[in-house]
């Protein structure tokens, strides 16, 4: 699906990197040819009127767990990066490939390829040829890797082939089959726990590795005070170390698991109050650079269950660009940091031309309405499941159109 | 002479539904103080049929009551089964091992079956926190909690305190409930649904609730609960006029979270030596079954006008048939609970 002429959208509020500007965006061949105040339709183009609405790149998701294509859609998700914590693992060159072609034309899947066998953190993956194969970036999955050695030598291949590394940061051993971080929730509720400090204690230790190895470390969720503190202190130092984060970790406190809600139950889990608290002053000051859904459909096999025995994960894909939405009302952030944190900087670290309404870039975008509001409700999710913590929460912020490459993706 | 329908404590708690307007019973986290109170209230009727030589009444003739026991439990199911069987209800226990790796899929299964079965009461035990919530809003009869996971074991709490009531009014020391009260709980608080619905419901009648646990075993902010938190067990003593031991669990006695069982002694056995510590005449406690010779020996487990142990069993039944009956009072069609 190749963009068969060009498109000009007029009228709109230009989400630039700069910062909002008003004018028209017009792309060729799938490509950002020109935008900004003085651009115009040239004779045979297709031209939208925007009617003043916000035009930004479309969202780049790093890190979700599984293709779910009606859901990224409604979202104004253009591409995702994929974990590799699939069945079988992304940990064979042919599943990459395979993966990596998915999704096309409408919706582009960036694998991130398993760092070790099987996931089970002790032999390398096959690193050099699934990049050739499609891997964007490379991921310890849902689990850290325990074993220090294999860490450092995996970072050092991985500074070698110039891709990100993605970790997930849980000391395993303080963590164990924990479903709650530890506090008078979990208390209360009888709930395996944690420590919060297993967080910092993972985010340290990876980090001094890749100081020591010279590589680009991105801990997919950071979700306590003290591992911002690690983060903020590392990007002072100038290290390659960026963070995300999803938005349960910023909506969401350990009180919301207080009627044992499965839906509640993520990885890592909810944190107290504090530590949401911190969030959001880590989005705001910077620290923070991605913030992604996460996305991670579970049917009622894996959620009607026991607290503990549930699958962790939320469905996040649809209600992302209304979360973030969010924290630009809040005055968190302002609109630029925001697609800051869902486009540019995720398309800087998988390293694919997108993410910004930069000329030369692929013309990924999406057309939205900042202001619509509407109701979040699971009955109605265009997710293959329904499992969000935010049911019925009201929301602002609609996709109204969306285009890959130029194309659009609207029915 | 079963006129058992109307309370004998009439004017100390609200009228019919009101004085326990809940359909289950999950924890005592969903309780207020006057239901609590209202609970053992209602249960002395059944301690006096008890001890009677004919235990029976036909109360809940007709009612099927299913006890779902998906966790190993022998005296906590007798509990249950002659608590039903003594009321005259039709009283069926399963067993349903944990074993397969999709236990919470049968677990909602099972529920939806046992409901299709349409029981009148069900009685679930289960090793996952939340359970029992779990399966209430999946049926439309009373689930009872005989203990989820590290969540609660209601009617353990409630028949403590109905233990402790009886034990202190014989002492001349009865009142309504337990303010000014040292109660001290040692053991493994953490994976224990008896210390939590316990310190629920003693803290709610108003004792001075003190655990104690080496630091392993102690979960984190357990002090919001509104208790003291001591790691030695000596001082925890102190002063202490009940002294409730916990049941440690042997695997965990190898050296994960106690490095011995030997060592566990050493540190937190109830001995005589140490019983000398706490308030002259403390009454010990445990809710079974017991490590003789770990956590409390059996001198001190048997001593005459001191230990409840086996008052605990007794209260046990009475406790479980006040639930039972009042539950089931709506089905029943009894005056004023209709819901």
């Amino acid at each position: 699906m190749k963009q068969a002429r060009p498109l000009t959208i007029t009228n709109a509020q230009l989400m630039t990197p700069g910062g909002v500007t008003a004018g028209a965006l017009r792309c060729v061949d799938g490509l950002i040819a020109a935008l900004g105040a003085d651009v115009a339709a040239e004779d045979g183009d297709e031209v939208i009127n925007a009617r003043g609405k916000l035009l930004a790149p479309g969202i780049i998701d790093l890190g979700v767990f599984a293709v779910d294509k009606p859901a990224f859609h409604f979202g104004g998700i253009t591409r995702a990066a994929l974990m590799p914590d699939q069945s079988p693992p992304l940990d064979l060159p042919s599943r990459v490939n395979f993966i990596a072609k998915s999704g096309k034309p409408d919706l582009w899947v960036h694998p991130l390829a398993a760092a070790t066998r099987g996931l089970e953190g002790r032999e390398l993956a096959e690193i050099a040829l699934m990049q050739d194969a499609g891997a964007r970036g490379i991921a310890t999955g849902r689990r850290w890797i325990a074993d220090s050695g294999v860490m450092l030598r995996l970072l050092q291949y991985a500074a070698m082939l110039d891709l990100v590394v993605v970790t997930h940061a849980e000391d395993g051993g303080l963590t164990g089959e924990a479903a709650a971080t530890a506090g008078e929730i979990a208390t209360r509720l009888g709930l395996p726990a944690a420590p919060a400090e297993a967080e910092a204690l993972a985010i340290a230790r990876d980090i001094a590795l890749a100081e020591l190895a010279g590589a680009r470390l991105h801990i997919r969720q950071v979700t306590t005070a003290r591992g911002f503190d690690l983060v903020r202190e590392a990007k002072a130092r100038g290290l390659p170390v960026t963070c995300g984060i999803t938005p349960a970790h910023f909506m969401l406190s350990d009180l919301a698991t207080a009627d044992f809600r499965t839906f509640t139950r993520i990885s890592p889990p909810l944190r107290a109050e504090a530590d949401r608290q911190a969030a959001l002053a880590a989005i705001g000051d910077g620290t923070v650079d991605v913030i992604a859904s996460g996305h991670d459909p579970r049917g009622p096999e894996d959620k009607r269950l026991p607290f503990a025995d549930a699958a962790p994960g939320m469905a996040g894909a649809e209600t992302l660009l209304a979360m973030v939405l969010g924290l630009v009302r809040d005055e968190v952030i302002d609109t630029a940091r925001a697609f800051d944190c869902l486009a540019r900087n995720p398309a800087r670290l998988l390293g694919v031309p997108a993410g910004a309404l930069t000329v030369g870039l692929e013309a990924d975008l999406a057309l939205i309405d900042t202001d619509a509001p509407w109701i979040i409700d699971r009955r109605k999710m265009e997710a293959t499941a329904d499992n969000t913590p935010f049911d019925r929460q009201g929301a602002q912020g609609r996709v109204l159109g969306l285009w890959k490459g130029g194309v659009s993706l609207s029915a | 002479m079963d006129a058992r329908e109307t309370s004998p404590a009439q004017g100390r708690f609200p009228a019919g539904r009101l004085a326990f307007p809940h359909r289950d019973l999950t924890g005592i986290g969903q309780l207020q103080r006057h239901e609590i109170l209202y609970l053992l209230d209602q249960a002395e009727q059944w301690v006096a049929l008890n001890r009677r030589r004919t235990k029976h009444t036909d109360l809940l003739a007709g009612l099927t009551i299913i006890n779902a026991f998906f966790e190993n439990s022998t005296r906590t199911l007798l509990s249950f089964e002659i608590a039903g069987k003594r009321l005259g209800a039709d009283v069926v226990n399963m067993h349903a091992a944990q074993s397969s790796v999709k236990k919470g899929e049968t677990l909602i299964d099972t529920a939806i079956t046992l409901n299709a079965m349409r029981a009148d009461a069900i009685v679930i035990r289960h090793g996952s926190s939340g359970a029992t919530g779990l399966i209430a809003d999946k049926v439309d009869c009373p689930v009872l909690n005989a203990g989820d996971g590290s969540h609660e074991h209601p009617t353990q709490g409630l028949l403590d305190a109905l233990t402790l009531r009886h034990a202190l009014a014989e002492r001349g020391e009865g009142a309504e409930d337990f303010t000014g009260l040292n109660i001290v709980i040692c053991g493994d608080i953490l994976h224990s649904r008896v210390a939590r619905s316990n310190i629920l419901c003693l803290t709610a009648m108003g004792a001075n609730v003190r655990v104690c646990a080496p630091p392993a075993l102690m979960p984190t902010g357990i002090g919001a609960m509104g208790v003291e938190v001591f790691h030695r067990f000596d001082a925890a003593l102190e002063g202490a006029e009940v002294v409730m031991m916990l049941r440690l669990q042997s695997e965990r006695m190898s050296g994960q979270f106690i490095p011995s069982p030997r060592e566990y002694r050493h540190l937190y056995g109830l001995t005589a030596k140490r019983l000398a510590l706490a308030a002259p005449g403390a009454l010990v406690m445990h809710p079974g079954p017991m490590n003789r010779g770990v956590e409390i020996d059996s001198e001190i487990a048997d001593l005459e006008g001191r230990s409840l142990i086996t008052r605990q069993v007794e209260m046990g039944v009475a406790i479980r048939m006040a639930c039972l009956d009042i539950l089931t009072r709506e089905a029943r069609g009894v005056a004023g609970w209709a819901a």
